[in-house]
């Protein structure tokens, strides 16, 4: 993975010492909220219900077994025992003190770690496929142009102060497991004729309160103008994005409002007035940046095929979690494996401290050190030894993180809704915690197969509820919490957005409703059928009518 | 409200006209944009030097074809979260060679000094207790750079490969 030479290092420092300061002035009262405000959440601080929040980046999602234990101490030494793992690969504290945050950051900087830009209206985390440089089905490791792009984004002079928040996701692999189709800036990486990589560039995508999947932008971009290119976009979108309505200061507005064509037309006029400056990279800059994603050394190993036969038959539970959590590696002899943080009455996306160092140690002793976060709330180990899969699934067995529902109706985004934000009109954690239970059974799991339930505790969306299969929206009426339903929506290479079921349900009906959609699916698949293939193609009727009974057509007016 | 040119505190040698103030014989002016645009040659054969003040959303093209006639170009931030100023800026600078001096106005707040030197400000108005000095700290808060922004001062890229500095140096 990269690691930081002497400018980053630096850089870091220098931050870190910036936001001491200007903790102190603020403290002192030199700095009113208002003025402090914007320089906090740059450093990833929030104020929250009870405390202030700290969101800390996991650029494109890649973590050394070193920095997953620095952040078990921190939950240790700052917070409450735990960390809550975001859909756009940070991590959040929520029970930090503004005072010690300092003291946070220069030990997160000891170890190539900060919150620069997680919060403000600047270029958030770069996130991307949390299996980068392992899939199968990937063109190239992603990683190298992710980081090219961090240190392009970190303290923008010009983008620091942009209309509204902006977030870039990019993949190396045709099936998209970074959402990028629901970001500002979206890089999806092809190959042309002469087996040459390149992007297309997605923008304008997003959720909140107004959802749009990205439009195409331009179809190919060589890497070495990536950086250009994005500056065009970026500078476009400052001079012109809104600025007179929070609600409508996104790039997805600005775009529309203009029309993709338009908009088109002024980042290219942009791109031919600066393609050819100092932002044009330089070869040695993306082989300097490669040589940190090397791959490590694998063994030179056959596939395991004989050997996991007989540990599945051995092993019926075993059997199960490899055909949910584990992914093929493009290495022979090697598989992924996915650690879901979906457990039995815990929040998603929760970890504890203990169990951060725990898996820290397996990272180490099986997978070369590393791990990897995803925009669903889950974490990897990228590179294990198929040879030693058994061994690591009773290691994780008693760790409880072996539960086979990757990609599983219980495998479930949730945002840490009425529960911690300051924004949230709902509480969603008790919801995808009632699901959970709902759907114990592993055998049922198994069948009902990939389903993703995706909830948000109000419109800002930050459980991307739009782009579940199903979706699951936070209200408040009245003062009461209600929770809206969507269907069909997706963030993967064909994003959709979900189409509403009808009217909100109290917190109690929500899982008996779930367990009808899903009645309603296994009556309508026919063999080998996802749910959101059966979705697109018998169409909403059937399911509304599953939940709201035959007086469905009144429900949804 | 203090002004700091190159570095160093500065007398505010210009004066702000209002749109309807009558022209003042002699000294160092700065207008709007509308009035420059409307008075244009009255204001250049005055034959003293006068400067533009454009709002934020203003675009320095409306100036592009007069910039050797201006001594000096003021960008207004009315709000420091307004962020279009650094662009204009850099496009002043960069895509139109702007020598002049260009003068940060408004709500110029110490955290974001350091922008607005990258992005090619040289002159800056500033509230508060003894400005010079927090101008100094601002500037010394970073030394590394990670963008090209025209502004001469050398990228991490560009140190890393011993490049010749940025090839787009003004």
């Amino acid at each position: 993975m990269y690691r930081y030479d002497e400018f980053d290092r630096k850089l870091v420092i220098e931050r870190a010492n910036q936001f001491e300061r200007q903790v102190k002035r603020r403290l002192s009262g030199e700095l009113n909220e208002d003025q402090f405000r914007p320089l906090r959440l740059m450093n990833g601080l929030y104020l929250q219900l009870h405390a202030y929040m700290l969101r800390i980046n996991v650029p494109y999602g890649t973590l050394s077994s070193r920095q997953l234990r620095c952040f078990a101490h921190v939950a240790r030494r700052y917070d409450r025992g735990f960390g809550h793992f975001t859909t756009r690969q940070n991590i959040q504290y929520n029970w930090i003190k503004l005072e010690e945050t300092p003291a946070l950051l220069h030990e997160l900087a000891a170890v190539e770690i900060t919150g620069i830009q997680s919060s403000g209206n600047c270029v958030r985390n770069i996130t991307s496929d949390q299996y980068a440089g392992c899939a199968k089905d990937e063109l190239a490791d992603p990683r190298k142009y992710c980081e090219l792009l961090r240190q392009y984004s970190v303290l923008h002079p010009e983008f620091s102060y942009l209309p509204r928040k902006f977030k870039i996701a990019v993949t190396g692999s045709p099936k998209d497991r970074a959402a990028v189709a629901v970001h500002d800036i979206g890089l999806r990486m092809h190959r042309n004729e002469q087996g040459e990589i390149g992007f297309e560039v997605l923008v304008g995508g997003g959720l909140g309160r107004t959802p749009w999947i990205a439009h195409t932008i331009r179809k190919w971009i060589e890497p070495e103008h990536i950086l250009s290119y994005i500056e065009s976009i970026l500078r476009v979108y400052n001079l012109h994005g809104r600025r007179d309505n929070i609600h409508k200061a996104r790039i997805k507005i600005i775009v529309n409002q203009m029309g993709i064509d338009k908009y088109r037309e002024l980042v290219e006029a942009e791109w031919q007035r600066i393609k050819d400056s100092a932002l044009k990279v330089p070869a040695e800059e993306i082989e300097r940046i490669d040589r940190y994603f090397a791959p490590p050394a694998y063994a030179k190993l056959g596939d395991a095929t004989e050997l996991l036969g007989r540990q599945r038959k051995a092993s019926r539970e075993f059997d199960r979690w490899l055909d949910a959590n584990t992914v093929e590696h493009k290495v022979p002899g090697y598989r992924i494996v996915n650690l879901t943080l979906k457990a039995l009455g815990k929040p998603p996306g929760d970890i504890d401290a203990d169990t951060m160092d725990a898996v820290a140690d397996l990272a180490d002793r099986y997978s070369f050190g590393e791990i990897r976060i995803s925009h669903r709330q889950n974490l990897c180990f990228v590179d294990v030894r198929q040879d030693q899969l058994h061994e690591l699934w009773q290691a994780l067995d008693a760790l409880g993180l072996a539960s086979p529902n990757l990609d599983s109706i219980t495998d479930i985004i949730c945002c840490p809704g009425l529960d911690y934000c300051a924004l949230a009109n709902a509480r969603s954690i008790p919801v995808a915690m009632d699901i959970r239970k709902r759907f114990v059974d592993v055998d049922e799991l198994a069948d009902i197969g990939e389903l993703k339930i995706n909830i948000s505790g109000c419109m800002n969306a930050c459980g991307h509820h739009h782009v579940g299969h199903i979706g699951i929206l936070g209200v408040d009426k009245r003062n009461e919490e209600f929770f809206q339903l969507t269907l069909g929506g997706s963030s993967d290479q064909n994003a959709s957005l979900g189409d509403r079921l009808g009217p909100g349900l109290p917190q109690s009906a929500v899982p008996d409703a779930i367990a009808a959609i899903v009645e309603r699916y296994k009556s309508l698949r026919s063999e080998g059928e996802r749910f959101l293939d059966t979705y697109r193609r018998v169409g909403i009727e059937p399911f509304r009518e599953a939940v709201y009974g035959k007086d469905s057509e009144k429900a949804v007016a | 409200m203090a002004l700091i040119r190159d570095d160093q505190l500065a007398d505010d040698d210009s004066r702000l006209l209002t749109d309807d103030e009558a022209l003042p014989g002699t000294g160092k002016i700065v207008v709007s944009l509308a009035r420059w645009q409307k008075e244009r040659e009255t204001l250049v054969a005055r034959k003293a030097p006068v400067g533009v003040r454009l709002k934020s959303d203003e675009s320095p093209e409306a100036i592009a074809a007069d910039l050797d006639r201006l001594a000096l170009v003021e960008l207004e931030f009315p709000k420091f979260r307004d962020g279009r100023a650094y662009s204009n800026a850099r496009i002043l600078r960069e895509r139109y060679g702007f020598g002049g001096e260009l003068r940060a106005v408004g709500d110029v707040l110490m955290e974001q000094l350091h922008f607005m030197l990258r992005t090619g400000f040289n002159a800056f108005e500033i509230a508060g207790p003894d400005p010079l000095e927090q101008y100094r700290t601002a500037k010394a808060e970073f030394s590394v750079w990670y963008q090209p922004t025209g502004d001469g001062r050398p990228t991490a890229i560009s140190l890393r490969h011993r490049m010749a500095g940025n090839r787009n140096e003004r």
